[in-house]
Parts: C-alpha cells; sequence; structure tokens
C-alpha cells in the first residue's frame, strides 16, 4: 500500500498496466487500462468464437455461396480468363507462319501478325518459321576426317558440301515427315553421290562443280517433292572437293608437270623470239651493207677486205714468211705457249 | 448444415468423374496419327488412315468419341519414317568388295495389319531392316561393281524397293522410297588399290603433260628456226657471191678477235697472201 501511496496517481497506473487491476478502482486512470484490457481480451476471445459462430452462419446461413466463392472461384475465373488471352491471341512473327488444328486436325495457316484461335484444348497454333534458311552441312573441310565418295570413273574424292533449305509449306512440314532434317540430310547424301556418279573425277575437281551443286539440287528437291516434304532446296554449296590426302601427292605432281610444260614452252617462245629477231636483223644489215656495195661493187668490197684484215691483224701475234726457199722455222713452243697463257688468264 | 457442406465436394466429385468420362471418351486425332480403336484387345476400326493424295485439313483427324473403359487407342505414326541399315559389305561380280549403307523410307498405311501383325513402328522397322540389307545384297551381287556409278543404278534401287515393298506389306507398310547413302570401297587393300590406281594414272598424266609440253617447245623452236632461215635467205640470196664475202668478213673478226675467254692468236702469213700484195710491192 505504502507504495501505491508513494507511487500517488501514477503508481497505480503503471503497475495496472504490468500488474492486477487491484489497485485501479481508485484511480480514474486505472479504470481505463484495466477496462480497455478487458473487453481487448474479451474482444479476442469472442472474435474467435464469432468468427466460428458466422462462419458456421455464413455456410448455413443467408448468403452461403457468395461469401464463400470469391477466394478460389475469382481464382479459376482469373485463371481461365488469362489461359483465354494466352491460348486464343498468337504473336505470329515477320517471317512465320502459324499452323492451325482444330482437335489435331490440320484447319488453316495463318500469315504473319497477329492470330486468334479458339483456346488451347480446341485449337492449337504451331508456329514455324519459313523465313530462316537452314544449313546443313556434310563432310567437313578440316583434314582429319574425310568424306571419300566414288566418282563416275571409279575414282575417289573428298568432297564437302552444305545444304540450304527454308521450309515451303509449314503444314506438310509439321505432318508429313518423321524427322525432316534428318532426311533432308540423308536425301542430300544419296542425291550428291548420284550425281557425283555420273562425273567425272576432273569435273567435280575442277569446272563441273557448280553444274553438280545444281543437279544435286534439282535431285533433292525432286525427292523431297514426292515425299511431299514441303521443304525448297536453296542451293547446295560445295566448300571443299578435292583428290583423298593419300593420293594429293601425285595430284600435286600433275600441277608441277603443267608448271614445268608451261615453262618448256616459254623458253622455247624466248628462243624463238631471239632467233626471228636476230635473223631480221642480220637480214636488214646485210641489205644496207649490199646497197652499197650495189653501187661501187669493185671498190667497196676491197674497203671491206682491208678493214677487216685491219681490225684482226691488229689485235694478234703475226709471223710473215718471206724467202719461199728459206725453210721457215716456227717457233712452235712460243707459238703453244701463248695459246696456253691465254686459256690461263 | 451437413448437407450443404458436402455439397461442393460432391459437386468436385462428379466434375472430375466427368472429366474423366470425357477424357476416355473423347480424343483429338492429330494429323501425324493414325489411331486403332482396340476394344477389349480386339482392333475394332481405324481413325485417321492414311489415304494418298488427301489434303491435310480433309484427312480424318480431329476429335472421336469411343466407348470409355472399353476402347482403347493405339497410336500409329502417320508419317513418312525411315530405316536405317547397318552398314553392309557386298560383293559385286566383279569381285570388289563395296561397303554400302542404304536407307528406305516407309509409311505404315494398313495400321491395322501392322498392329497384329508388328505391333509397334520399331517393331516394324527392325524386321524390314535386315531384308533391306539382304535386297541390297542381292541385288548388288548380281551386277558389276561399274553398275553402281551408271544409269543402270536407278533401276537397281527399283528392283530393292520392290522386293523390300513386299515385305513390307506384309507389316501394313509401304516402302516410299530406298536409296543408298553412301557406297564405299572399304578400308584397306581396296582402298589402297583403289589409291594406287589413281596414284598412277596422275603420275601418267603429268608424264603426258610433260611431253606435251617438250614436244610444243621444240615445234616452237624449229620453227623459229625456219623463219629465220627463209629470212637469212631472202635477203642473201640476192647476191650469193658477195655474202659468202660479207661472212667471211665477219667470221675472220669473230675468230681472230681476243674475246674473253678466247686464246690469243697467232697468224703466219705468206708473203703471197692477198693482204700482203702491196706490202711487196709486185704490182707496183
Amino acid at each position: 500500500m505504502m507504495n501505491e501511496n508513494r507511487g500517488g496517481p501514477w503508481g497505480p497506473s503503471g503497475d495496472g498496466g504490468s500488474g492486477d487491476g487491484g489497485g485501479g478502482p481508485r484511480n480514474p486512470w486505472g479504470q481505463p487500462p484495466r477496462k480497455r484490457r478487458t473487453p481487448g481480451v474479451g474482444a479476442n476471445v469472442g472474435s474467435i468464437d464469432d468468427f466460428l459462430r458466422r462462419s458456421r452462419e455464413k455456410f448455413g446461413g443467408r448468403f452461403p455461396h457468395q461469401e464463400g466463392r470469391p477466394y478460389w472461384l475469382y481464382g479459376l475465373g482469373v485463371f481461365l480468363l488469362l489461359w483465354l488471352l494466352f491460348t486464343c491471341f498468337h504473336l505470329v512473327g515477320p517471317q512465320e507462319r502459324g499452323v492451325v488444328t482444330l482437335f489435331g486436325k490440320y484447319s488453316r495457316t495463318v500469315p504473319s501478325g497477329i492470330a486468334m484461335t479458339l483456346p488451347l484444348p480446341i485449337e492449337r497454333l504451331q508456329k514455324v518459321d519459313v523465313g530462316q534458311i537452314r544449313t546443313r552441312d556434310i563432310g567437313s573441310p578440316d583434314a582429319s576426317q574425310e568424306n571419300l565418295i566414288l566418282t563416275g570413273d571409279q575414282n575417289i574424292i573428298d568432297l564437302a558440301y552444305s545444304v540450304r533449305w527454308t521450309i515451303r509449306d509449314p503444314h506438310l512440314y509439321l505432318f508429313q515427315i518423321n524427322d525432316p532434317e534428318a532426311t533432308i540430310a540423308e536425301v542430300a547424301e544419296s542425291a550428291m553421290r548420284a550425281v557425283l556418279a555420273t562425273v567425272s573425277l576432273d569435273d567435280a575437281i575442277g569446272a563441273g562443280r557448280s553444274d553438280i551443286e545444281q543437279r544435286v539440287s534439282i535431285v533433292m528437291q525432286q525427292v523431297l517433292d514426292r515425299y511431299g516434304a514441303g521443304v525448297r532446296i536453296e542451293g547446295i554449296a560445295i566448300k571443299q572437293s578435292d583428290p583423298p590426302a593419300a593420293v594429293n601427292d601425285a595430284f600435286k605432281e600433275v600441277s608441277a608437270a603443267q608448271q614445268e610444260a608451261q615453262s618448256y614452252i616459254n623458253q622455247a617462245r624466248a628462243y624463238a623470239q631471239q632467233q626471228t629477231a636476230r635473223a631480221q636483223g642480220d637480214a636488214a644489215a646485210f641489205d644496207k651493207v649490199y646497197a652499197q656495195y650495189k653501187l661501187a661493187p669493185e671498190v667497196t668490197r676491197r674497203r671491206m677486205y682491208y678493214e677487216t684484215m685491219e681490225r684482226v691483224l691488229s689485235k694478234v701475234d703475226k709471223t710473215v714468211i718471206e724467202a719461199p726457199g728459206v725453210t721457215p722455222y716456227l717457233p712452235l713452243p712460243q707459238v703453244q705457249r701463248q695459246p696456253q697463257e691465254g686459256a690461263a688468264r | 448444415m451437413s448437407p450443404s457442406l458436402r455439397n461442393p465436394l460432391l459437386i468436385a466429385f462428379i466434375a472430375i468423374a466427368l472429366l474423366v468420362l470425357a477424357g476416355s471418351t473423347f480424343a483429338s486425332v492429330p494429323e501425324t496419327k493414325q489411331a486403332v480403336v482396340v476394344r477389349f484387345g480386339q482392333p475394332k476400326r481405324v481413325i485417321n488412315a492414311y489415304h494418298p493424295g488427301v489434303d491435310f485439313g480433309r484427312t480424318g483427324a480431329g476429335l472421336i468419341a469411343r466407348w470409355p473403359f472399353m476402347e482403347q487407342i493405339v497410336w500409329i505414326d502417320k508419317r513418312i519414317l525411315s530405316i536405317k541399315m547397318e552398314r553392309q559389305q557386298v560383293l559385286s561380280t566383279d569381285q570388289l568388295r563395296l561397303q554400302v549403307d542404304a536407307f528406305a523410307r516407309y509409311r505404315i498405311v494398313d495400321p491395322l495389319q501392322m498392329y497384329v501383325s508388328a505391333g509397334t513402328e520399331d517393331r516394324v522397322s527392325d524386321q524390314l531392316k535386315p531384308i533391306l540389307g539382304s535386297a541390297i545384297r542381292n541385288e548388288l551381287g548380281k551386277r558389276p561393281f561399274a553398275a553402281l556409278l551408271s544409269p543402270e543404278r536407278g533401276q537397281l534401287m527399283a528392283n530393292i524397293q520392290r522386293a523390300l515393298d513386299r515385305v513390307a506389306r506384309q507389316y501394313g507398310a509401304e516402302i516410299v522410297d530406298v536409296r543408298i547413302k553412301r557406297a564405299d570401297l572399304p578400308e584397306g587393300t581396296p582402298l589402297d588399290s583403289a589409291y594406287g590406281r589413281m596414284r598412277t594414272a596422275r603420275q601418267q598424266e603429268a608424264g603426258a603433260i610433260r611431253a606435251q609440253g617438250y614436244k610444243q617447245a621444240q615445234i616452237i623452236r624449229a620453227e623459229a628456226d625456219a623463219e629465220a632461215a627463209s629470212t637469212y635467205a631472202e635477203a642473201y640470196g640476192k647476191d650469193p657471191d658477195f655474202y659468202a664475202f660479207y661472212r667471211a668478213m665477219q667470221s675472220y673478226e669473230t675468230t681472230f678477235a681476243p674475246g674473253e675467254n678466247q686464246g690469243r692468236s697467232s697468224i703466219i702469213l705468206s708473203p703471197d697472201n692477198q693482204y700482203l700484195q702491196e706490202f711487196k710491192g709486185k704490182n707496183r
């Protein structure tokens, strides 16, 4: 009590908060918390009871369905709405076509843009990219793996090529063939071999390549059309057509021989040009001299003789043996030595 | 109170039961499948069977109904399927060994027959595989190797296809196409001897090219010589006597001139030499 008294009017309120409401009645502040607390506790307990009661009332009462629906039925409604939104409207890209099936049965192909269908279990839309050019490589230019093919003349060639194709009829592409891509690769391989079996090795390596590409693409198109594949072959590109590595040296030898033959011919041409030019030059010089000679044959001949002799004899050793009766003594060692010196020089 | 609590559960139960019933009654048959409806293990009817030349959209695909629980649906592929053969060694009549890779394309055209005789597509494929192999061995074994690389090949493939098709019919399948994917010489001796042949052929070609080049070169030289000779003849023919003199002069100069690699010349002259005529003073 002393504590309570000393505490004055604040004490009970402070204690009232933590303790019981014993001192409460004296104080005007003491009461509200107690009052507040009692209804508070009462309210909590009461609200659970209330809830149970009320919920019982709800199911059996006036608005059982209107009150119970919102949570799961609204969810269902939103779900259905979204479902409709996502399965009825389709954005078909600019390169795409949409193939619509009604319970699995082909119904129509829709162009690019926004397409509308019935919702999913009824109608289904599959998008197919018809703009994209797909490429399938067969063989590789890599030396480690060879894609050997027999040519018509029973030679062997190492070939790498690629097939470019697009989807022409989306619904045929989807429905007609089990594995279209593998089919295209196999058809390409068989068509390429069929065509190569009709050309020679030289054609396959060299000039006939574009012709081969075209023929393969025609054959492939025919075969795939017979399957009804809905595919268009855009083209074949031969990336590499070489003799196999094992015989490559022999092929290089041929090109070396070609170079060699060409160089023979070039040398001969050079020789021919020289010969002709020289003959023409000599003939022209002779003609000039002859024209002079014609004017005064005797004098010209003599002049040329002496001039030439002068030039010749001035540069050589001369020995003149005059007397006809004298046995000429030739200094043979000297005559012989001189050429040797000359040779040694 | 209590019936109202049971109500939604009942509704749910009924809904689920209806869904199950609908699910086992209705089925949508896609364009890519044929459906065999089987009642107590007994095939009853075929839906969306393949008929040649029928466009998609006009086929039997779509929503179908059947007796729930009594009838099951067996799905069979309607598309073109493939059989890939294992690589085969084939011996041609000219005793050349070949390794052949082939593939066949087939379609199940009689699903009922196929269901009864094979059951699944895979088993059809398994059954046809060895037959494809033996058909190829038989046909290629009757022909020389070169037939594979000739227009005869088309006939060959047609024969193989016919042989295979006869068997495939028993499984309710139709062969669409048979093609040889690869026909290679096996590794080892056959391939090596082919390489050897190619190599010698090339060497021969190289030799021929060289000889041709040499031949052409010789012809070019000879033609040039002939042309030069005719040029000379035309010029010198005007006066053979003067040419003899003129050429002799040139020749002396070349012969006796001390050139680079020539020895020195010594000339012994007789006084009777024409050059020394005047030297003697005789004529004057």
